[in-house]
């Protein structure tokens, strides 16, 4: 029984929780700036299911299970205030969105 | 199985980074998928079999979906089908395509019997994940149930206006 090495496991949630950064940070398109949160909430399930698969204990499951709730509640709110921004200012750019009083 | 998880490992961060630098939403969200499902194999090299089920049914089902409808719903119009016939063509397939078929053949490797009697990791199996939600973490599920419920609302009321329409 050869265990993957923790260190090596490990790099793989950072470069996916990087990647998300670098997509919110470099698109202006909200939809890519969404599926970009969803990369990095996914990055962030992915560290607990290797914290509880560390320790062989179900909480980092549990826990991933919660992430996955949040993601689904935070992907249908923000896609429908996408809709709303795309129906308002007719367009998917960020930075069109800048004021917070319509 | 080392090889498998840095096959997968690999892959969902080849696609991830194809995700975002792509121009076009629907290519995006493919490789999205294939990312996800890599990550599910991920899981499931780790011992969390459970989790790799919920990450392919809710991740890459339900929530791509919403996203595909919402990208889809963008582009209603006279020439949205034209454009929608072109994001279509056989080479957009090509790539995800080869990503997923190689996801699958480990997959076919892992249900190998001689592999599977040898896990690398304790695997957790969806029992003891279900005893544990419902002993110590029950007020967790309750606080989950909430923020679904305020997240239902919370969409309903956001994209419904006076008109009843978009």
């Amino acid at each position: 029984m050869t265990t993957i090495p923790l260190d090596h496991v490990l790099i793989l949630p950072v470069l996916l929780f990087a990647l998300g950064v670098i997509g919110v940070l470099v698109r202006r398109n909200l939809v890519f700036i969404l599926m970009s949160i969803e990369i990095m909430l996914n990055a962030a399930g992915l560290m607990f299911i290797i914290a509880g698969a560390r320790w062989g204990q179900p909480d980092g499951q549990v826990m991933f299970l919660l992430v996955l709730t949040l993601a689904a509640a935070e992907v249908s709110v923000g896609l429908a205030l996408i809709i709303r921004i795309r129906h308002r200012l007719t367009t998917l750019d960020s930075d069109a969105a800048d004021l917070l009083q319509g | 199985m080392n090889a498998t998880f840095y096959l997968s490992a690999a892959i969902a961060v080849l696609s991830t980074v194809l995700v975002i630098t792509r121009a076009n939403g629907v290519h995006a969200l493919l490789y999205l998928v294939v990312s996800l499902l890599a990550v599910a194999l991920v899981f499931f090299t780790l011992g969390a079999p459970f989790a790799a089920a919920l990450e392919v049914i809710v991740y890459a089902g339900a929530i791509m979906v919403l996203f595909v409808f919402v990208v889809m719903m963008m582009n209603l119009g006279d020439a949205a089908a034209v454009r929608e016939a072109r994001w279509m063509e056989p080479k957009i397939w090509v790539g995800p395509s080869i990503l997923a078929i190689l996801l699958t053949a480990q997959l076919a490797y892992m249900l190998d019997s001689n592999t599977m009697s040898q896990p690398h990791h304790a695997i957790v199996p969806a029992r003891a994940v279900g005893i544990a939600m419902y002993g110590p973490y029950l007020l967790c599920v309750e606080l989950a149930s909430m923020l679904l419920l305020a997240a239902l609302v919370g969409a309903y009321r956001l994209a419904h206006t006076e008109h009843g329409r978009l």
